[in-house]
């Protein structure tokens, strides 16, 4: 079974292309990077994948199915400055917006959804700020809650935008544990990353992106010297990095 | 005085208290509160057409010219957003200079016109709740009441669609509709107050009861709560205050009613007060202090 399926896809913003010609085939169960230097459309790749851009032209499938929210079968982290962190709202309710899905419009959440929620909070190490309102937590709380709220999902393909961007150590290391813990399970997972350093110790699955795909496969198989050259162009420093830390391990 | 009218008229002005203080609170955090302001000032050419076409002041009538004024107006706004490179705060500026500046030009043609002098549409500037028939308050008060209802029920999507609107759209709300829904009933609240506050002031029954509310709590619940509560104590005030003297308008009372409750709220709320944030700080800077001093020990 395949996790997912892009065909053809290209997303242009206004008259410049972001995406050109798009095909991916990634069976289910692996831990994904999508890996680009920046505009290399990585953001702009989930977001066409979940139906949120206009004009977008090819297809997509999930789980061989096309993506209907109904089904309940993708969970979500958006980039954490996407949202007003102002916003007059605990941690717990923000995780149990990942229920509303289930709960359907109108009717109010369950003790069994409350129940859920507190769970995902614990998953994450912040069952002790469940009251605690948003604004109030440091990023990689925050970051944490974002997280808490997709796995009150329940999916079985997760869509991430830069989870590490501007957390702890601390947090990084529990992110990167419940990634691995939901592929354990059986889930795929999708993340935009673009540490390089640490990229081929995270996933096991890659996809090379600059506009179009350069590379995508097994990591071992794509996270390849020439592979990078062609993604990230001239950008050598970032290049040299990475082949004198390989030398070092 | 209190008389049997004025009871209904307090009744009618504490619902369009509780109604403008829910709405509000959600215009306010999706930052449309000015669009809330452009769309009270853009009832008044629809009030002036209405009389025009209809040449009677049934409120139903004028309510439905204001709507389709005031949700022009909202249209146009949105529209030259999306259309130019204008930013929001000039089309805003300007949409409700151009559908107040028409207004006051239409309502000088009907009170020079023979009828108009008895018309009473001056009121619809500044608002008279005192002098509303009973039928008026009965419309105001049920459009209040669905206004009440909605809110609560759409509580939980409008308050997911306001913080995250991608996450809101990946789950499958219809976060568009959502949204038209919520303007709707923005339009819906201000044209159910324009004849009790008046079309320049009615926006502040939508800003400054959530503002306000807004230094009690972090909680959109007791937010929510407390918008209400001070919607209806500034509608009640400024209904019985006004009603004392003839010629006093009901807007610019309420407008100050509610002002009061907010620098209440700015100074003396607990958490986000200014008295209690400047405590916070300063006890922060002390205890540094001490540890410092215990640290050079």
């Amino acid at each position: 079974m395949d996790a997912l399926q892009v065909k053809k896809l290209s997303v242009a913003y206004e008259e410049k292309v972001v995406l050109k010609n798009v095909n991916l085939t990634i069976p289910v169960g692996h831990l994904t990077g999508i890996i680009g230097p920046n505009g290399a459309g990585k953001s702009t790749l989930i977001k066409a994948i979940l139906n949120q851009l206009p004009n977008k032209t090819g297809t997509v499938h999930i789980l061989e199915r096309p993506l209907n929210p109904k089904d309940h079968t993708v969970g979500y982290v958006p980039q954490r400055n996407a949202v007003d962190w102002d916003f007059p709202t605990n941690a717990l309710d923000v995780v149990l917006m990942g229920r509303y899905g289930h709960i359907g419009m109108i009717k109010k959440p369950s003790t069994k959804d409350k129940q859920i929620a507190l769970n995902c909070l614990k998953d994450v190490g912040m069952e002790a700020y469940a009251d605690r309102s948003i604004g109030q937590l440091s990023g990689g709380q925050q970051q944490r809650v974002f997280l808490a709220r997709a796995l009150a999902q329940e999916a079985e393909v997760y869509f991430m935008d830069e989870p590490f961007v501007g957390v702890d150590a601390a947090t990084e290391r529990t992110i990167i544990a419940i990634l691995k813990d939901l592929k354990a399970k059986g889930k795929s997972v999708f993340v935009v990353h673009h540490d390089l350093q640490t990229a081929s110790d995270y996933f096991d699955w890659m996809i090379l992106l600059n506009q179009t795909i350069t590379a995508s496969g097994p990591t071992e198989q794509t996270f390849t010297e020439d592979n990078l050259q062609e993604a990230y162009g001239g950008k050598l420093f970032f290049m040299d990095q990475t082949k004198s830390n390989k030398s070092f391990n | 005085m209190l008389t049997g009218n004025l009871l209904w008229v307090l009744i009618g002005a504490i619902l369009l208290g509780v109604a403008a203080g829910l709405n509000g609170t959600f215009a306010f955090l999706q930052k449309q509160s000015l669009v809330g302001d452009a769309a009270a000032h853009a009832a008044l050419p629809g009030i002036a057409l209405a009389y025009l076409v209809f040449q009677q002041k049934d409120l139903p009538l004028l309510m439905l010219g204001a709507a389709i004024t005031s949700a022009l107006a909202v249209y146009m706004i949105q529209w030259i957003v999306g259309n130019s490179k204008l930013k929001a705060d000039a089309a805003i500026g300007f949409v409700l200079s151009v559908f107040f500046g028409i207004g006051i030009v239409l309502i000088t043609i009907v009170n020079q016109s023979g009828s108009g002098n008895q018309s009473g549409l001056n009121d619809f500037i500044f608002g008279k709740a005192a002098t509303m028939a009973k039928s008026d308050l009965v419309w105001l008060s049920s459009s209040a009441l669905l206004i009440i209802l909605m809110c609560l029920l759409f509580f939980k999507e409008w308050k997911l669609m306001i913080f995250d609107p991608v996450f809101a759209k990946g789950i499958g709300l219809p976060v568009e509709r959502l949204r038209v829904l919520l303007t709707a009933l923005t339009v819906l609240t201000i044209v159910t107050g324009i004849q009790a506050v008046g079309v320049i002031l009615m926006a502040a029954m939508l800003i400054i009861p959530a503002a306000a509310a807004r230094f009690w709590s972090n909680h959109l619940g007791i937010i929510l709560v407390t918008s209400a509560l001070f919607g209806a104590l500034s509608g009640a005030l400024g209904t019985i205050i006004s009603s004392f003297r003839t010629g006093l308008s009901t807007g610019p009372i309420i407008v100050l009613c509610a002002a009061s409750l907010f620098l209440i709220s700015y100074f003396f709320a607990p958490t986000r007060g200014f008295i209690s944030k400047s405590l916070k700080k300063k006890t922060f800077k002390q205890r540094n202090v001490a540890k410092e001093a215990t640290n050079h020990e």
